[in-house]
């Protein structure tokens, strides 16, 4: 087990030095930088003071005048020290900006991640164990739909009808009078009243790119289920006379469990990337609506350091769930699957 | 792929069902499966049919994409009716405005007492199919070429969105196409090294995979899409979006192909075929590629909506395709307009035309994986 723990250890160390390296690329690409947006708005604000000299000094300011590899040791080794570096937009710690807009990204993302668990796990198994029944068709047909309808789609839909029904208050993650306010039990209350809109919308909705969501963990655990209870030890389990109930749970529960909670590490991404679409539609403070402004500003720090922290996180999330697999599961830990 | 039919010829009469299955080819198995299939059956055809509307775009829309009213801004849709008593055989009625009296706001409003007939082939706006033949002749339309008709309802400009989301089908049901050409040809060449020279290889592609599908697809896809220069022409975005959507999904045909692979390798007919001496192209090309091809085919349909749900989602958000290009995802912009989603709710109807796509393609998708192994 140790030595499992290691190797994967040593993955993760890996992947996330890789991903580094991607994202600060991936920010690097677009032509210019951020000194010369501001030279561009000060050429537009009709500004002489656009010299040629001055944005020299800017650069040189901001440390964009070396060749990228120094840039991007720089902001390695800052990272490492907790330091995500400026955001030239803000003007604050782009560390600062990251910290106050991703708990809430994550609250969201963890409470579509729960809400994906609690209804495909159980819908799943009545899918399998009633296959081909009106119940089955049903449940299948919706996780049709809900693959289907993308969830930034979902969120224009709710907004319309918050619009029309009057509920506006539900749209945001606070009521107005606790925007500004500090953490109380009242805040707290008021985030669980507005929260559960987008955390359905982004748990049931289609994600963007990669296997999140209920409509396919639910397929995912039918299909497991259905395979298990094919299995010959079941026929013979339930010849012994094995009550029904302590069959299904006893066994193919438990063993087509495996693969769902190794897929449901991978669906973290995809709730990520979710949140931050939704969060975008509805003008939640959270990461997303920053991210995409940050990305078109060319704020590279702190876009690099979203994308970053997103990527450990998820990292961290994949590398629990490979744990518990191994825990659960001897071939996974011996190296034989 | 298509084996041979037996050649001898055999008694009509003999020809029970049980022999026809016996001598049917693969394909042959796999359509007879897929039939049953009815969701599939029923989601191919208004697959074929949305295909045929993206082809035919300029002959299906009423009005051209850019046409617009300075007149009926905001219009709401009218929608069509049919065989009412004492009315024309089909027919919208009519719009008529309302003043607000507090905010002198003009809204748009369903007029119920007038009608304006419709019709089947009539002239409308001048085009030319696929930049080659000039024609005026429209599906659909009204008689009177200045009579408002907008299905769907029109835009802040006063353009038909019915008429937009024909021409944005081009698009959108393109790029999908094309993006998922792309990481199908990536997904093949990588996981098929992946899968046939094992080892190393294996190792470094796996890691590289599994990297990819760690960080978020969405922010990814932006910070590429940001890349994108703002006067890049029309054409190169569109070839850029794909190539940058591709770049990441990929990774799922390529799991796909990896996969099946490594199972051919274990199989009876592979081992004999080495041991025949057979060449590794020859191994390649005439056994391993055909008895995989259903199950990427059925992967590659399967893949197609979730390129349609990124293209959108990107185009959306502002960094995908931009105007004037016409997409779905173009089209939904207008919904974050300030108001619009109260006001003038029938700007989602893009979003409709998404749906459907991505239920059908889905149904097909799930269809054609039932058939791609019609020997359980």
């Amino acid at each position: 087990m140790w030595k499992y723990i290691a190797r994967r250890s040593f993955y993760m160390i890996f992947t996330v030095w890789v991903i580094s390296i991607i994202t600060f690329v991936v920010i690097q690409l677009p032509p210019g930088d951020y000194v010369s947006k501001i030279m561009n708005q000060m050429l537009q604000a009709g500004g002489s003071s656009a010299t040629p000299h001055l944005e020299e000094a800017l650069r040189a300011q901001y440390g964009l005048d070396q060749p990228m590899y120094v840039q991007y040791l720089k902001w390695l080794g800052n990272v490492l020290q907790g330091n995500f570096g400026h955001s030239f937009t803000y003007l604050k710690d782009a560390k600062e900006i990251i910290w106050q807009r991703l708990p809430m990204s994550f609250v969201l993302a963890f409470g579509s991640l729960i809400l994906v668990i609690v209804l495909s796990l159980p819908l799943g198994i009545y899918s399998a164990v009633n296959k081909y029944s009106i119940g089955d068709y049903f449940i299948t047909f919706m996780a049709f739909v809900g693959l289907a309808v993308p969830s930034f789609l979902l969120a224009l839909i709710c907004l319309y009808l918050s619009y029309k029904y009057g509920g506006q208050a539900l749209i945001g993650l606070f009521s107005p009078q606790y925007v500004d306010a500090p953490w109380t039990w009242a805040k707290f209350l008021d985030l669980l009243r507005h929260l559960w809109i987008p955390v359905i919308i982004v748990g049931l909705g289609s994600s963007v790119g990669g296997v999140g969501g209920t409509a396919i963990q639910l397929r995912v655990m039918r299909a497991n289920l259905m395979d298990e209870l094919r299995k010959p030890y079941v026929d013979t389990a339930r010849a012994k006379g094995m009550p029904e109930g302590r069959l299904l749970w006893k066994y193919p529960v438990r063993h087509a469990m495996v693969p769902f909670f190794s897929n449901i590490g991978w669906a973290l991404p995809s709730l990520i990337s979710g949140e931050v679409l939704v969060a975008i539609v509805l003008n939640l403070p959270t990461s997303g609506p920053i991210l995409l402004q940050a990305l078109m500003d060319q704020d590279m720090y702190v876009a690099a350091g979203f994308i970053l922290v997103y990527s450990i996180l998820t990292v961290v999330g994949v590398f629990i769930s490979d744990l518990l697999l191994a825990w659960i599961d001897p071939r996974i830990r011996l190296g034989r699957m | 792929m298509t084996q041979k039919q037996p050649q001898h010829t055999r008694d009509p009469r003999e020809e029970t069902k049980s022999l026809e299955i016996e001598v049917a080819s693969q394909w042959k198995l796999m359509w007879w499966k897929f039939r049953k299939h009815k969701l599939a059956m029923a989601s191919a055809v208004i697959i074929i049919i949305a295909y045929a509307i993206a082809i035919f775009a300029e002959f299906v829309a009423p009005v051209a994409s850019s046409t617009y009213s300075k007149d009926y801004v905001n219009a709401p849709p009218q929608w069509p009716h049919f065989f009412q008593p004492d009315k024309p055989i089909l027919y919208v009625n009519a719009l008529k405005f309302e003043t607000d009296p507090n905010s002198f706001k003009k809204t748009w409003t369903i007029d119920e007492e007038t009608e304006i007939p419709l019709g089947f082939f009539v002239k409308g706006d001048p085009y030319k199919l696929w930049g080659l033949i000039p024609s005026d002749i429209h599906l659909i339309g009204t008689q009177d070429p200045q009579a408002p008709f907008y299905m769907m309802g029109s835009d802040a400009l006063g353009r038909d969105v019915f008429s937009r989301i024909v021409y944005g089908s081009r698009v959108s049901l393109t790029v999908c196409l094309v993006g998922t050409t792309l990481s199908l040809f990536l997904g093949m060449i990588l996981g098929g090294l992946a899968g046939f020279m094992g080892g190393w290889v294996d190792n470094v592609i796996q890691r590289l995979s599994e990297i990819l599908t760690t960080i978020p697809t969405l922010p990814l896809w932006l910070a590429l899409a940001a890349v994108v220069p703002l006067d890049w022409s029309p054409l190169r975005v569109y070839f850029m979006i794909t190539l940058i959507l591709a770049l990441i999904q990929w990774v799922w045909l390529a799991r796909v192909v990896r996969g099946k692979l490594m199972a051919l390798r274990e199989e009876d007919f592979i081992t004999a075929a080495i041991l025949d001496g057979v060449g590794q192209g020859r191994l390649i090309g005439r056994h391993m590629i055909p008895s995989m091809l259903s199950h990427i085919i059925a992967s590659f349909t399967l893949n197609i909506p979730g390129m349609i749900l990124a293209e959108t989602a990107l185009s959306f958000l502002g960094v995908g395709l931009r105007p004037p290009v016409v997409s779905w995802g173009v089209m939904l912009q207008e919904t974050q307009r300030v108001g619009a989603i109260a006001n003038y709710p029938w700007m989602m109807f893009p979003g409709l035309a998404v749906f459907i796509m991505v239920v059908t393609l889905n149904f097909l998708g799930d269809g054609l994986r039932d058939a791609a192994d019609p020997y359980q």
